[in-house]
């Protein structure tokens, strides 16, 4: 298989940045360790990890977080633990700042989700468009 | 008229195996996972920019031995070319998938159409990451 795209080493050393924000999101890390990581300079990365993602490594280090804490309150731990459990160092920030991307705030997107569970359990097929669902031979009764 | 599409089925030789592919390999969303009679699961996923159309992971397991047995022989080999992504930057993305794992057939290649790059599923569907010109 040819792999002589253009840049192609750079395009290496950007998705190794992104990588490492994937993995890292937990720990104290900031532009400047993304950055190393990936043998860029500060600013040259900003920018081009910008053009690539459409997000700088900041904004997209938040949005991971914010991810991984959506999928950690579905397991039903406490909101605090979220919050350091994926890198953030204060609540008022992590509830902040995930209002504003998640547009409910942490316990009230718990609650959205622990009713959906309750009525996935309650009525399963109202999930399953009933074509498909007839198709399968699944019903009420 | 035909106004859109929302749901497309996909056949995949196994379902939980498909599940850690499209989201922990290709970083699709969950959209529904729902417990159905029989131990079956109704599964979608989509990527995650895309709302409104889930794909629809269909196991082999619910075809008759016969026709599963066929189809699975037949998704293996590479028949099925089933779909076309997009993404911001193919390059990175190509990157990306590869460093996870994903099976690539063809390394983004600029073609009169487009740059495009081939990849298979876990189950061996499949698909073109395509730019435009």
């Amino acid at each position: 298989m040819n792999e002589q795209y253009p840049k192609v080493y750079f395009y290496r050393r950007l998705v190794q940045a992104k990588l490492f924000i994937d993995t890292h999101y937990a720990e104290d890390i900031d532009v400047g360790n993304i950055a190393d990581e990936a043998y860029f300079s500060k600013f040259h990365f900003i920018r081009e990890f910008r053009q690539t993602y459409g997000k700088t490594p900041h904004q997209y280090l938040i949005f991971v977080r914010v991810e991984k804490a959506k999928d950690l309150l579905k397991t039903g731990m406490p909101v605090s633990d979220v919050c350091y459990g994926v890198g953030f160092a204060s609540l008022s920030s992590f509830s902040g700042l995930f209002k504003r991307i998640v547009h409910l705030t942490p316990s009230n997107y718990l609650l959205r989700h622990q009713n959906r569970m309750a009525e996935i359990v309650e009525s399963p097929l109202k999930f399953v468009p009933g074509c498909f669902a007839a198709k399968n031979g699944w019903t009420d009764k | 008229m035909i106004t859109k599409m929302t749901h497309v089925s996909l056949p995949v030789i196994d379902l939980d195996r498909a599940h850690d592919f499209y989201v922990n390999k290709l970083g699709f969303k969950v959209i529904t996972d729902v417990p159905m009679p029989g131990g079956d699961r109704w599964l979608t996923v989509g990527p995650p920019e895309q709302p409104g159309f889930e794909i629809i992971l269909s196991p082999i397991s619910r075809l008759s031995k016969e026709s599963g047995e066929a189809l699975k022989g037949l998704i293996e080999k590479g028949t099925f070319g089933v779909g076309l992504f997009t993404s911001n930057d193919i390059f990175a993305t190509y990157e990306e998938l590869k460093a996870k794992g994903v099976e690539f057939t063809k390394a983004p290649k600029k073609e009169f159409y487009g740059t495009e790059a081939i990849f298979k599923d876990d189950s061996g569907n499949w698909f073109s990451l395509l730019l435009t010109n």
